[in-house]
């Protein structure tokens, strides 16, 4: 009896916890979606959101933002990945310094990096190139700790090594070890290390605001100045476009791998 | 059963073996010889060089020095994908996105084996049935137990033909009864298909119970390689002798290859000192003991072992040994009983005193 009791009252404390969290993350995107659906005149409607397909600007820069995106996660993909695969499978000792090199972004704040930065970006664009994606190096260096964490969690959750023998033995050669074996393995830590990057590279305003480079968040910010109205409500947008973006994502390449495995059993 | 599990059973030959870490030498001229179909354990402390040999055999660990020949062929520098060499490890070593049956098959996807789709998943059905997991062919590693992964493992180890199988303390990670357990099957699949096998063990059980032969490592060298009865029974040294099974050091006056002890003269075994005062490694159940007038000991404690009882004897010339009796002779024999210790004749390693 006591027991149940007790069983009872956790879980109306945790149904409580889940309701306080819920309302804490709700209520001010429900006060974003009342505001942008209001005008100066008082009037309800959709304006605002009309005004937002009739920014060519932002559109312009919601583009650059998600090549960025695009971009940072080839990198991610193509250097982080494999660097990270091959120090912990050949080269342990170099594992602590890859960690900190990685970690390093997180200590600096992002106005030093700005700072230290800036002058190569003032060099590239005068002789090299103006396109705002050049920002992608300096995301790239910036998502580093997320993607190294995640990474090296989900190459630190299996053994690793062990798999990666267990395979030689049974005759697969490097390539076929490292695509057939490793990489599938470490798949979700893969994942949320592309979609946190994703989230951090559409979210960035720092960086690409003082290096003069109109990306998502900075037009935003620029209309916010203008239209508080259309500002909100491109918020409101750009955060549910994140949003679908970060659950399609996942859901769509867990889904592929399953008709893969499907078919090949 | 059916008979086409049975594999290729090829002849192994290290040779010289070196390997140092740093300063630490955990090969120092090994030199083993298997035979084709026969299962070698290698047994030893932890550091002794045991799991180094292994891996170098499969191509996992390079060497400073020696030749390894498998049916005289060198594959000293051969890599390991190359070797085909069926190998099991401790533990978690199953790919864990793929279920048990895609596990198994793994090694026929590869270039290296490369089988029709439908011949390999008919052989990767046979060898699951062969270690008893066809009903879980679709099981993924996280929903078996460590037991049942490990025999996944060994069908998975097994289903590429290998020419040699590779045990590296497969059971170590398991509780003590699936171990007995798939020790015993181990044995038994070993057998039916007829691979040349290699398993390296820190339990001496594990290897006294099912090699055809075990050798006992000791700093990067072999100290003595012998089929089970005879590691047990006539240890070539001091270490082989403490190591495998119980011993009772007790002391007595060595000459002309006896030695005295408990007022008998014991023939000691090749490898004993020849003279002077040494310590006689007596097994337990070599010990004789008596419940009569003339006793030279007292019961200290004993405990039931079901068929056989261990009593702890205080000796009254000083000391205390261990024998181990029959239960049906040890009825009389409880706790502060007064006995006589004696002692069958057979031969017994004697060491030097330090």
């Amino acid at each position: 009896m006591s027991v149940q009791n007790q069983s009872l009252g956790i879980k109306t404390w945790r149904r409580a916890i889940i309701l306080f969290v819920a309302i804490y993350l709700l209520l001010p995107i429900a006060a974003m979606l009342d505001f942008s659906t209001k005008s100066l005149s008082g009037k309800r409607g959709l304006s605002s959101w009309r005004a937002i397909f009739q920014q060519p600007d932002l559109i312009a820069a919601v583009g650059v933002s998600l090549e960025l995106a695009a971009i940072v996660v080839a990198l991610v993909f193509f250097l982080v990945v494999p660097t990270v695969v091959w120090v912990h499978l050949k080269l342990p000792k170099l594992r602590r310094p890859i960690e900190l090199i990685c970690l390093l972004p997180l200590a600096i704040p992002g106005i030093v990096l700005v700072v230290g930065v800036a002058s190569i970006y003032r060099w590239i664009s005068i002789h090299v190139t103006e396109s705002p994606l050049m920002l992608a190096a300096v995301y790239s260096m910036l998502v580093l700790p997320y993607t190294y964490r995640s990474l090296s969690a989900a190459l630190n959750s299996v053994d690793i090594h062990t798999l990666a023998e267990a395979s030689r033995t049974l005759g697969a050669s490097t390539y076929r070890m490292l695509f057939g074996v490793v990489f599938p393995t470490i798949r979700s830590g893969v994942m949320s290390g592309a979609v946190i990057a994703i989230a951090l590279v559409l979210g960035e305003y720092t960086i690409s605001s003082i290096l003069n480079f109109s990306t998502m968040q900075v037009e935003i910010n620029l209309i916010g100045q203008t239209d508080g109205f259309v500002a909100v409500a491109i918020s409101l947008a750009s955060l549910i476009f994140v949003f679908l973006l970060l659950v399609v994502i996942p859901t769509t390449v867990n889904h592929r791998n399953e008709v893969l495995e499907a078919e090949h059993s | 059963m059916s008979t086409n599990v049975r594999g290729s059973s090829a002849a192994v030959k290290l040779i010289g073996l070196e390997k140092s870490f740093g300063s630490v030498k955990a090969l120092d001229g090994l030199t083993i010889e298997i035979g084709p179909g026969e299962l070698v354990a290698l047994l030893g402390p932890s550091g002794c060089g045991k799991t180094t040999a292994l891996r170098a055999l499969a191509g996992l660990q390079n060497l400073d020095h020696g030749q390894i020949f498998v049916d005289e062929k060198d594959v000293t520098f051969l890599a390991p994908n190359r070797r085909n060499m069926g190998m099991v490890f401790q533990a978690y070593s199953l790919f864990p996105h793929m279920s048990a049956l895609a596990n198994v098959e793994y090694g026929l996807t590869l270039k290296a084996h490369k089988t029709s789709s439908d011949k390999r998943s008919a052989r990767g059905k046979e060898l699951l049935d062969l270690v008893g997991l066809s009903t879980h062919a679709k099981h993924y590693p996280h929903q078996l137990s460590g037991g049942q992964q490990q025999r996944v493992a060994l069908a998975r180890a097994l289903a590429i033909s290998p020419q040699v199988l590779l045990l590296d303390e497969p059971l170590s990670a398991l509780d003590a009864k699936v171990r007995t357990q798939l020790r015993d099957e181990i044995r038994r699949i070993q057998l039916e298909v007829g691979t040349t096998t290699l398993f390296v063990t820190h339990d001496q059980e594990e290897a006294l119970g099912i090699a055809d032969r075990v050798g006992v490592m000791r700093g990067g060298i072999l100290e003595q390689i012998a089929v089970p009865a005879e590691l047990y029974d006539r240890p070539a040294s001091a270490f082989v002798a403490e190591f495998v099974g119980l011993t009772n050091p007790i002391r007595g006056n060595v000459s002309a290859g006896f030695i005295e002890i408990l007022g008998l003269r014991v023939p000691t075994l090749p490898g004993s000192i020849s003279s002077g005062t040494g310590i006689a490694l007596v097994r337990p159940e070599s010990l004789k003991v008596e419940a009569t007038t003339e006793a030279n000991g007292k019961v200290f404690s004993a405990s039931f072992l079901g068929a056989s009882c261990r009593l702890t004897i205080d000796l009254s010339a000083g000391g205390r040994v261990v024998a181990q009796v029959p239960s049906s002779d040890a009825a009389s024999l409880g706790a502060g009983a007064s006995v006589k210790v004696a002692f069958r004749s057979t031969p017994v390693f004697v060491k030097a005193e330090q």
